[in-house]
């Protein structure tokens, strides 16, 4: 339910809750002899926030790399299931759909595909080390989030009057909801390049937004805050998750942080899936607790 | 939207989206306009030869600054690329026998073409190199038209004249009025390349260059299709060179390789470096700062030839002396430019009598 009268949706999928989103079936990838992954597989259901943790180098990164397509691995499948539009909830921009049935399921390969194509399928991110147009101000950077919502005429652009300009307005409005969800009034024309961290962090999760994305992969949103800040961050999140309904891949390190904003668990180690499923059950799990904190005999004698 | 005490106060997008805001800022536009308007009348022809060749000269800036400023893939095409745009345009118009605007027109979109071509591997390569594979575009285009295989350019004249540029009945006239009525159309011309270009990068379309400029790995996740948005940048900043160079042939009236050297890359390389990366304003400021130097320093040189001899024999190699120092301390002073001055200017006025 939306709590203030915002005119767009931010959600970009229009699978009914509860329905597989995206499936990892079996997925490797290699770097020569280092196996980062080996046959993962992960079901994202629509409506969840999916946390995705594990020590340092399990995967976790490479995995979302796999799934936007920086990555292309090796075996394995990656698959996204999309459902077209019901009229009004329709993106802006969109081309009306050709007459295809309302709530039609498709299901797209991702695996192939590159990282441009998936981000126009609904896949948006964050990157683990701030990934902003830093030269940019915050406003332009979210416009550029909606790159893929919008008309480039090089006609049309030089002559600025008419069609170029109304775009601009139109995509305007969705991108002042997002300012507005996320507080970045105060920072709208501030070039991002000179802003704190945790507010570049807040960009760049706004950035992604305003793609209306249908899953929102985040890599370590919390990654060098301090507590407050990463309270601050998680509040942004369920923000996202429960005001705009957006599904949320996230990649964190704060056990804390993860067992209260997630949905489901999966935790990686080595590149291989060592537990699925809520957070009580993973933090219950064995293969966790020794994953974490060693093995039952080394914390003996530790 | 009102500019009050205490500050602007946009009330609508419309109104913020305007490049203009404040009285001064109309102010200055008017002034500017006036200043281009009245410059034909006061300015004997000499000095109107130089204002024309700063017309082309802002035309092709601004075409190297989408390039290199905004979309940060490195060129040293330029001098190649305008060849295409002068040759095509005079073969066109004269030897086929096209109307002159059509001529330069198709020009213009041969040389996006061939832009696009040359960028291609800018798709694979960064940085230095990519300078050099322009480079190779340069020495390529350069060599092409030196040599003219077959005698096809210039029919074994080596050069080519062009006729003088005449349209529905309206034809240039003689020395008299030569320069003023050229000064109209290049001045209308760079003005209208000037607009465009501006209103380019603050549309979609723009953003994109921009983006792939900042962090090609992040467009990418967000929907930007690098292969297309580099090339599209090549394509525009060609056709705005080929424009610059189909210009010159026409406004010059002989066509000759040596017009199109690896020098004149550099030069266009320096007036946006000394004008400012990435801003219109910026390629604006460069292309006259870069033109009105040599006249500056042969005056200069002239002016003190009785106490320093030596200045007027070695005036070529003082000239080049003096843009290599001039290039190297906006490297180091100012990397920003001409443009970043006259902002810091303006923020001195602003905001006098405080600092900041």
């Amino acid at each position: 339910m939306l709590t203030r009268a915002y005119q767009h949706s931010l959600r970009g999928s229009h699978l009914p809750a509860g329905q597989p989103l995206l499936e990892v079936d079996n997925v490797s990838l290699r770097f020569g002899g280092v196996k980062a992954l080996s046959d993962i597989s992960i079901t994202v259901t629509e409506g969840d926030v999916h946390a995705i943790i594990g020590p340092n180098g399990a995967g976790k990164s490479s995995l979302l790399n796999c799934i936007s397509g920086l990555y292309h691995p090796q075996e394995g499948e990656i698959r996204l299931r999309t459902a077209v539009a019901a009229g009004p909830e329709a993106a802006v921009g969109e081309a009306e759909d050709s007459g295809r049935p309302t709530g039609e399921v498709r299901t797209h390969t991702l695996t192939k595909l590159p990282p441009y194509k998936i981000a126009r399928l609904g896949v948006a991110r964050s990157f683990q080390n701030i990934e902003l147009f830093a030269h940019m101000t915050v406003l332009e950077n979210l416009m550029l989030g909606r790159h893929i919502h919008m008309k480039k005429s090089v006609l049309a652009s030089m002559l600025w009057f008419g069609p170029a300009r109304n775009q601009e307005i139109e995509h305007r409005h969705l991108v002042e909801e997002v300012i507005d969800l996320l507080q970045l009034q105060a920072v709208r024309n501030k070039p991002v390049g000179a802003l704190a961290y945790g507010i570049q962090k807040r960009v760049e999760l706004g950035r992604a937004l305003c793609l209306q994305p249908a899953l929102l992969l985040l890599d370590e949103p919390m990654a060098g805050m301090n507590a407050e800040e990463k309270e601050d961050m998680a509040r942004y999140i369920l923000d996202v998750h429960e005001l705009a309904h957006v599904s949320v891949v996230l990649i964190e390190h704060d056990m804390n942080v993860v067992m209260d904003i997630s949905d489901r668990v999966s935790v990686l180690d080595f590149g291989r899936l060592i537990a699925d499923g809520t957070p009580d059950e993973v933090k219950a799990d064995p293969a966790v607790i020794e994953a974490y904190l060693g093995a039952e005999e080394e914390s003996d004698r530790g | 939207m009102a500019a009050t005490s205490t500050g602007i106060h946009h009330r609508s997008y419309t109104s913020e989206l305007r490049l203009r805001a404040t009285k001064a800022e109309y102010f200055r536009l008017g002034l500017m306009t006036v200043l281009l308007l009245v410059l034909p009348f006061v300015l004997d022809n000499y000095w109107l030869s130089i204002a024309n060749t700063i017309m082309i000269a802002v035309i092709g800036a601004v075409g190297l600054n989408i390039l290199v400023g905004y979309t940060g893939q490195i060129s040293l095409g330029q001098g190649g690329f305008m060849a295409v745009g002068a040759y095509s345009s005079a073969i066109l118009s004269d030897r086929i026998g096209l109307p002159t605007p059509l001529a330069i027109l198709l020009a213009v979109l041969l040389t996006a073409a061939v832009g696009v071509f040359f960028g291609l591997p800018g798709l694979r390569l960064k940085g230095l190199y990519l300078a050099i594979a322009t480079l190779a575009s340069q020495v390529i285009i350069e060599f092409l038209v030196r040599r003219d295989y077959g005698d096809f350019l210039t029919e074994g004249l080596g050069y080519l004249n062009v006729d003088r540029f005449e349209f529905l009945g309206f034809k240039i006239g003689g020395r008299d009025v030569f320069e003023q009525q050229w000064y109209w159309i290049l001045m209308i011309l760079a003005v209208l390349a000037v607009v465009s270009a501006r209103n380019i990068f603050r549309t979609g379309l723009g953003r994109s260059f921009m983006a792939v400029r900042d962090q090609d790995i992040a467009a990418e996740a967000i929907g930007v299709n690098l292969t297309r948005a580099k090339l599209t940048a090549f394509a525009v900043s060609s056709a705005f060179v080929g424009l610059a160079g189909s210009l010159t042939a026409h406004y010059s009236e002989v066509v000759s390789w040596e017009k199109f050297t690896l020098d004149v890359s550099i030069l266009y390389l320096a007036m946006i470096i000394v004008g400012g990366l990435g801003s219109v304003a910026g390629a604006v400021y460069g292309a006259i700062f870069m033109t009105l130097l040599p006249e500056l320093i042969r005056r200069l040189a002239n002016a003190l030839e009785s106490t320093l001899p030596f200045l007027g024999d070695q005036l070529p190699a003082v000239r080049n002396a003096t843009f290599g120092a001039i290039i190297i301390a906006f490297l180091i002073f100012e990397p920003r430019g001409l443009d970043r001055i006259w902002q810091r200017m303006k923020d001195y006025f602003r905001f006098w009598p405080f600092r900041y």
